[in-house]
């Protein structure tokens, strides 16, 4: 066996020049789609222009945390700056995997002086974890599917009579159980506590059984938009920011169910040894500036996470439409929204998704 | 084909029945594949005939999709790194399977059934066991995410097809012709050349172009291994058909049709050669 | 040898340089062995080294559970004294605290945490918290420990622990069969909410069988049909296989999709029709039906091809010779053809079957979640935040056992080297 591993390491030694990623060049992981483009256009771009450094994407971070893991079991890390969740950067940051960050020497001050620490909205900073941005999860319609007008509330999307046609949920745990829930009358406060029980999980399993029969699972972001263009489904979860461009950019029918959406905390980690970490921490400085995270508003709907950054947020770019009324944060969207729980879903979520996924395939 | 004049009505009934049945079976194979080109000339971004587009209304074809995918950066470049992971791993398959399958064939190898079981044997383990096995190991030896590894794998995936199509070449081969050319003066490397390569040839094409095909169209381990510079179109494609369908990929689709028929000819033309060298009449 | 001990009454042969003939053969053919191995020997090992090899580690890291040894070795190693019928005594608590501090230090606390809150949601927690504290104690620790959360008497959590601090475990193995060791550690089922995996194994089974016969009732009439054409119009229908057997496996999948979807060709078609209502739209994708047509499109060249091969050396003139004989049409081709064909059918549905049962990209473009097979369930635990690389490696030797089965029936019954492309 080592023989063999000691031969295959010398072909291997003809790939490593490949291998290493070289200094003026950072393989950046984030989701794809309209997101992915967003930090292009307000980060890599102008980065790129500034510095010369050629950023190149990879679109994975829906299975970031596995991808991590691998690479930094087997000690070849390819990785440099990775796009993930807040809940799944706790689990990284827990096991080692990512580099614990000291925000204020790493991240560059508000405008007024404010140092970093301070001026990210509170709860979202984490040891190893720097937000970018706040984004909601939300149930979405087609207009043009309910001319009478779509569904108001989480009970109205469980309405199979009044509200005919298929659903589209992301193929996760997460959240759908939360909703699940509170359309059976658990209080929004009280929804975790619940489902940590046997008996809430049981009741949370139940009350999705009775859609089940109309759900057409997704498990990219750009699914959702697609699928209720397609009126392949009249009704979706889907992240706010992507119904957004499709209302605005390709003119779809589609309104936001600002009822019970959870938003949560998407950001960056590094990963450990990257062996690069100067220009790592150099890109970062520079892409998480309070004028960086205010850049992104004009091309997708989430929040800055920068309390500095939220006066600058403008435009969508290339048209006249205000920004601010379309953000997950603003007071107006806020009202019966439901924060999602990082550290449940560290605690549960192995169990839950084994569980989940044996209920989606059963 | 004529009935004979003594066939019953029931023989004839059933007759034309299975001509139809076997009509509806062909259908079933080529329409799918055919349908698709029509609908990458679509004008509208649907997957589906649009009514200018039925009524041959020239405004409802376009070229759009087309435009869309030899205009994109990314979809280029992915063609392009498909056509380096193909092109290297086929030229390796193809040379490590034609000199295995010169040696199966020889009748001293020893344990051949063994090892002939070995040497197909990726041909005939899931492509995500491979992936899942191939994905852990290359991490650890640096070869993730970069072409050689993509390449090495896809070396394995191909010498099967090399093995199995050099081998069925040289079943009708006589081991005479190479005493006979031994006698008459000729050298080993004469031999090999002037003898056993001609006949070989068909065999090894066919081989390679087995191993062009696998590796172009393989899917699951380049998505498992493949980092942003190596990316190739078939896990564009995958994503893409798994998040927003675009008639762009059935332009690329066509585009493959298109190759596939160029290749089936390519092997039609090789048969039939091989089939006059050997004496035989074509069948 | 045998020989070597018999009286040797005759002269022996000898070769022109003096050695006994049989030695001379013997040696020569030694010669062209190993020439014949050093052609096959390049390919031999390059597969053994990236291929056999890294298999043979998969198998292996599908039972190797290093993660409490390696990171919590000291309460691992004072687990063993322990009784498992009361709360343990204070040196495992002095081991738990000594890991942890270690742990904390090198930031590999969270991995254990992480292995074990996979058997007890919620541990993870609890580990973590008493990790931030516990370098500010000092002994004894026992108390300090259930002082601070009561999850620390929970002696499933022991029990657990004390388990999987062995090396080499069946764990996965368990779970990929839906089995797990219960409270008392006995090996039991798993609660039927979790079942999952031998479902989809049976799944897969059932849906390759389904689609192996779809094959032999499609392949059958057509590849009769072109074995009994004359060459011309045989070479022309043979195209119409070969093509989509030249095609993109993605291509003539995302075909499916543009045919099944419910915007697709054939709903649009129908609608048009007048034959269903817009709102009624048939639902033939992304469930087992859009497995099962893909899947049956995509394989059925590969049950055609050995069939074909079979039926173009059978003789027109038997089939004749039966009827004429007196044999009702369908006993004489049910008695004579028939039994002629089988070596191409058998080719053929093994082929098919061992293709079908290890496919993951059709199912996984148009299988919905109940046309999904045991491949990408393997696939699923390969990626995700609950990614088990090591339960993916269990699935998958699983899988790679039946499938060697099949190959080794096949090789028995047929012979791999019989299979023929094109």
């Amino acid at each position: 066996m080592k023989r063999l591993l000691i031969l295959t390491a010398s072909a291997a030694a003809i790939a490593a020049g490949a291998a290493i990623a070289q200094d003026n060049e950072l393989i950046i992981v984030s989701w794809g789609g309209a997101y992915s483009n967003s930090q292009i256009k307000a980060y890599h771009e102008p980065y790129t222009e500034k510095t010369g450094v050629k950023i190149l994407n990879e679109d994975k971070s829906a299975n970031a945390l596995a991808g991590i893991r691998s690479q930094v079991e087997a000690g070849n890390v390819t990785w440099d700056v990775v796009d993930m969740l807040q809940a799944d950067a706790q689990r990284a940051c827990d096991e080692g995997l990512v580099l614990e960050i000291d925000h204020d020497e790493w991240l560059a001050p508000a405008p007024d002086g404010t140092p970093a620490s301070e001026d990210f909205i509170e709860g979202t900073l984490g040891p190893c974890f720097i937000p970018q941005i706040l984004y909601a999860t939300m149930f979405a319609y087609n207009t043009e599917a309910f001319p009478d007008g779509g569904p108001q509330t989480l009970e109205d999307v469980w309405d199979l009579e009044k509200f005919p046609g298929s659903r589209s949920l992301q193929q996760i745990p997460q959240k759908n159980l939360e909703w699940a829930l509170i359309a059976d009358g658990v209080e929004t406060d009280q929804v975790y506590e619940v489902l940590a029980t046997p008996e809430g999980q049981d009741r949370a399993f139940a009350k999705l059984d009775e859609i089940k029969g109309n759900v057409i699972w997704w498990t990219e972001g750009a699914q959702p938009p697609q699928m209720l263009a397609d009126r392949e489904v009249v009704i979706a979860t889907a992240y706010n920011g992507r119904i957004f461009n499709a209302q605005v950019n390709e003119d779809q029918p589609f309104e936001i169910m600002w009822d019970h959406q959870m938003f949560e905390t998407d950001g960056w980690v590094v990963p450990v040894d990257t062996g690069n970490e100067e220009t790592i921490k150099d890109y970062l400085r520079f892409a998480t500036d309070t004028q960086r995270l205010a850049d992104q508003a004009k091309y997708i709907s989430y929040g800055p996470a920068r309390n500095s950054s939220a006066s600058e947020v403008g435009m969508f770019e290339g048209t006249d439409i205000d920004m601010k009324p379309h953000m997950p944060t603003s007071p107006e969207n806020l009202k019966t929204a439901i924060p999602f729980d990082v550290q449940f879903w560290a605690d549960y979520g192995d169990s839950l998704e084994e569980r989940f996924n044996a209920w989606v395939a059963g | 084909m004529a009935l004979p004049a003594y066939t019953t009505t029931a023989e004839r009934v059933w007759h034309y029945a299975f001509g139809i049945i076997c009509a509806l079976i062909f259908f079933f194979l080529v329409a799918p594949i055919v349908v698709i080109i029509p609908l990458s000339f679509n004008a509208q971004p649907y997957f589906t005939f649009t009514k200018e587009m039925l009524s041959f209304d020239p405004d409802g074809y376009s070229l759009r999709w087309y435009n869309a995918l030899l205009g994109s950066n990314e979809w280029m470049s992915s063609i392009r790194n498909s056509f380096i992971i193909s092109i290297s791993s086929t030229v390796i398959a193809t040379s490590l399977g034609t000199l295995a399958a010169l040696g199966l064939n020889r009748p001293n190898m020893p344990a051949r059934g063994i090892i002939t079981a070995v040497l197909i044997s990726p041909m005939i383990v899931p492509l995500i066991i491979t992936a899942a096995a191939l994905f852990s190991f290359f991490a650890r030896v640096g070869l993730s995410n970069t072409f050689p590894g993509i390449i090495l794998a896809h070396v394995v995936l191909g010498t099967p097809f090399v093995v199995l199509t050099v081998t069925a070449s040289l079943a009708g081969f006589n081991e005479t012709l190479i005493r006979a050319s031994q006698s008459l003066g000729a050298n080993q490397t004469t031999t090999f050349f002037k003898v056993i390569l001609p006949l070989l040839l068909p065999g090894v094409i066919a081989g390679a172009l087995f191993a062009f095909v696998t590796s172009l169209d393989e899917v699951v381990i380049v998505n498992f291994m493949a980092g942003p510079e190596q990316t190739p179109m078939t896990v564009r494609m995958f994503s893409g058909l798994r998040e927003e369908i675009s008639p762009t990929i059935l332009a690329l689709a066509s585009l493959l049709v298109a190759m596939s028929i160029l290749l089936l000819t390519t092997l039609e033309l090789i048969r039939r050669r091989n089939e006059r060298l050997r004496g035989m009449t074509p069948g | 040898m045998a020989s070597r001990d018999r009286p040797q009454k005759q002269e022996l042969l000898l070769a022109a340089d003096g050695t006994p003939l049989k030695t001379a053969l013997r040696r020569s053919q030694a010669i062209e062995r190993r020439r014949a191995f050093m052609l096959v020997a390049p390919l031999l090992f390059f597969l053994l080294i990236v291929f056999v090899v890294p298999i043979i580690a998969m198998t292996w890291r599908s039972v190797h559970n290093p993660e409490i040894r390696d990171y919590l070795p000291q309460t691992a190693a004072a687990l063993q004294e322990w009784d498992e019928e009361d709360v343990p005594p204070e040196p495992v608590f002095q081991g738990m605290a000594a890991d942890m501090i270690v742990g904390v230090e090198k930031r590999t606390i969270g991995r254990a945490a992480a292995r074990i809150n996979r058997e007890i949601p919620g541990a993870r927690s609890t580990m973590m918290r008493t990790s931030r504290e516990v370098d500010e104690w000092s002994a004894p620790y026992r108390e300090k420990f259930l002082d601070l959360d009561e999850d620390w008497a929970n002696l499933e959590f022991w029990r657990i622990l004390k388990r999987e601090s062995r090396v080499v475990t069946p764990t996965y193995y368990l779970l990929a069969v839906d089995y797990e060791y219960n409270s008392q550690g006995e090996i039991a089922p798993r609660p039927e909410v979790y079942q999952i995996y031998k479902q989809l194994f049976f799944r897969t089974a059932w849906m390759s069988l389904l689609i192996t016969g779809l094959c032999i009732v499609l392949a059958y009439p057509i590849s009769y049909l072109i074995a009994t054409q004359p060459a011309r119009t045989a070479n022309l229908l043979l195209i119409l296989v070969l093509l989509p057997f030249w095609t993109s496996l993605l291509v003539r999948t995302s075909a499916w999709i543009v045919l099944l979807q419910q915007q697709g060709v054939i709903n649009e078609m129908l609608v048009a029709l007048g034959i269903i209502d817009p709102s009624g739209r048939l639902r033939m994708i992304y469930n087992s039906t859009g497995t099962i047509v893909a899947m049956t499109h995509i394989l059925l060249p590969f049950m055609v091809l050995p069939l074909y091969s079979v039926m173009k050396t059978i003789p027109p003139s038997y089939l004749r010779a039966a009827k004429s004989l007196g044999a009702h049409p369908f006993r004489a081709w049910w008695r004579v053809y028939f039994p002629l064909t089988v070596p191409g059918l058998a080719a053929g549905c093994i082929l098919v079957f061992i293709l079908a049962i290890g496919y993951y990209i059709t199912p996984a473009l148009v299988g919905g979640d109940s046309g999904i097979f045991i491949s990408n369930l393997i696939a699923d635990n390969m990626q995700g935040s609950s990614a088990q690389l090591k339960l993916a490696s269990a699935l998958a030797t699983i899988l790679l056992v039946a499938v060697l089965l099949v190959y080794w029936a096949f090789n028995k019954l047929v012979g791999v080297d019989k299979l023929k492309f094109g």
